[in-house]
């Protein structure tokens, strides 16, 4: 494996053996054990737009590996507003580290990154493209929750449409006989070249009732303001995809709720005192996820 | 065939691009830029064809297509004949065919694609189907429909 810029890149194997070993490493990401699997090794972190969560955790993932860490949060920090091409600074970075995570508001700069760099290129999110380590730590944190990927009812509610993280998770989740139920308002629906890649076994509706009670996997994205030209549209329809202690009351026992976070609201905070809530839990496993697909790339042997 | 001949004159040197799909001629000569040449062009709309029913045949004298020019012939009419004409005889006929791979021909229709907005980067479009006509962006992995071809 050389680059990661998209969830296809990655075989079925690969992906189980990068869940495997963030299973393994969870020790280690919690700080109780030490690892020294990529001391010496440097990892730039360019971040032409913000994500805070995403480039720490890839800080922290690399630190506690014994790794180092350079590079910039923000474009504003670098020559890049100067008019400096992508691929110059690539080409800069990848003299200066043994590997890249790129986030970068631009569809395709992963790849582009990619074809230029020879050191290892991650895709940390591209506009409204890919973004696979977080559809790596939504698969790791289902399997963790529930036990297994295989054979699941999961429900994907929210904003299905701009939701980049979605449509990389249900291309993933295909590979693993889910039953999906997209829940969305319908100007906000799961677009249909996503639709299209998925085996049978999907259905679409607008609203939870009926679907909650089957789902063992809740996954709810934020709806956002922008989306709506009418402010009074965005308050109607937002409100209508919250998820409150009292929405689950008919959910399965198992059901877990997951959620990329930051939430604005879409999961109320009484739902977090419940056995449904997992997405801290999600967020921590950034870093193991993270952490296995470094030492993968990065690792001596 | 020979009423198709008598209609218009044989070429002396030059290319004549046979089995277009009829109603593809008027936009290839768009994207050939026949009238800033100086060549004489001629374009049969609608001839009738035993293979085809209908089809287009463009003639164009004095000039050899690039290779760049019949991948943008073969995204629009596939299996077109493209015959390059020296000294009244077909010197060379290929039937064009879209490759797996068309390089800074046309454009990503995402203008959000890095391909579109980074200085010095070439567009690259991938084949996904021939038929229909389906092509896909390297880079941000955008679907492009034949109707969608913004050639560059």
């Amino acid at each position: 494996m050389d680059h990661v810029v998209t969830i296809q890149d990655l075989a079925d194997d690969e992906i189980a053996s990068i869940l495997d070993r963030a299973r393994e490493l969870l020790p280690v990401a919690r700080g109780e054990e030490r690892s020294d699997a990529v001391v010496g090794k440097i990892l730039a972190t360019c971040f032409f737009e913000p994500s805070t969560r995403t480039r720490l955790s890839f800080e922290t993932a690399m630190q506690r590996l014994g790794g180092n860490v350079i590079g910039f949060a923000d474009s504003r920090t670098t020559s890049h507003l100067k008019g400096e091409t992508l691929a110059d600074a690539v080409r800069m970075v990848a003299g200066y580290a043994d590997a890249i995570v790129l986030r970068h508001p631009q569809e395709g700069s992963a790849r582009l990154a990619a074809e230029i760099s020879d050191v290892p290129v991650i895709n940390g999110g591209d506009g409204a493209g890919q973004h696979p380590t977080q559809t790596l730590l939504d698969l790791f944190t289902i399997r963790e929750e529930l036990g297994k990927l295989e054979g699941l009812t999961v429900g994907l509610l929210g904003d299905l449409r701009y939701g980049r993280t979605v449509h990389s998770l249900a291309a993933a989740l295909a590979r693993y006989d889910t039953t999906m139920h997209f829940i969305a308002p319908e100007s906000l629906a799961m677009p249909r070249r996503v639709t299209a890649g998925l085996p049978d076994g999907w259905s679409a509706h607008t609203t939870l009732d009926g679907v909650l009670p089957e789902l063992d996997l809740l996954y709810v994205t934020r709806i956002q303001k922008e989306r709506f030209p009418d402010p009074e549209d965005y308050v109607r329809v937002a409100g209508a995809y919250t998820i409150s202690a009292e929405t689950l009351r008919d959910a399965k026992p198992g059901l877990r709720v997951l959620h990329p976070l930051p939430r604005v609201g879409e999961i109320a905070t009484d739902v977090d005192e419940t056995d449904h809530a997992a997405y801290f839990r999600q967020a921590f496993n950034g870093v193991p996820v993270r952490m296995a697909l470094l030492e993968m790339l990065l690792g001596g042997d | 065939m020979a009423d198709n001949l008598l209609k218009v004159q044989p070429i002396r040197n030059g290319t004549v691009i046979d089995h277009l799909r009829a109603g593809a001629g008027l936009k290839i000569l768009d994207i050939l830029d026949v009238a800033g040449t100086g060549n004489t062009v001629s374009l049969l709309i609608n001839v009738p064809s035993s293979k085809q029913g209908r089809k287009d045949i463009i003639k164009i004298e004095d000039r050899e297509l690039t290779e760049s020019e019949t991948e943008r012939i073969a995204l629009l009419s596939p299996g077109a004949h493209v015959n390059i004409i020296r000294n009244y005889s077909v010197a060379e006929k290929t039937a064009v065919e879209i490759p797996e791979e068309v390089a800074g021909v046309a454009r990503c229709p995402n203008t959000n694609c890095i391909s579109n907005n980074e200085r010095g980067a070439t567009s690259r479009l991938l084949l996904r189907s021939r038929e229909p006509l389906q092509l896909a962006c390297a880079y941000c992995a955008r679907l492009v429909a034949e109707e969608e071809l913004q050639f560059l």
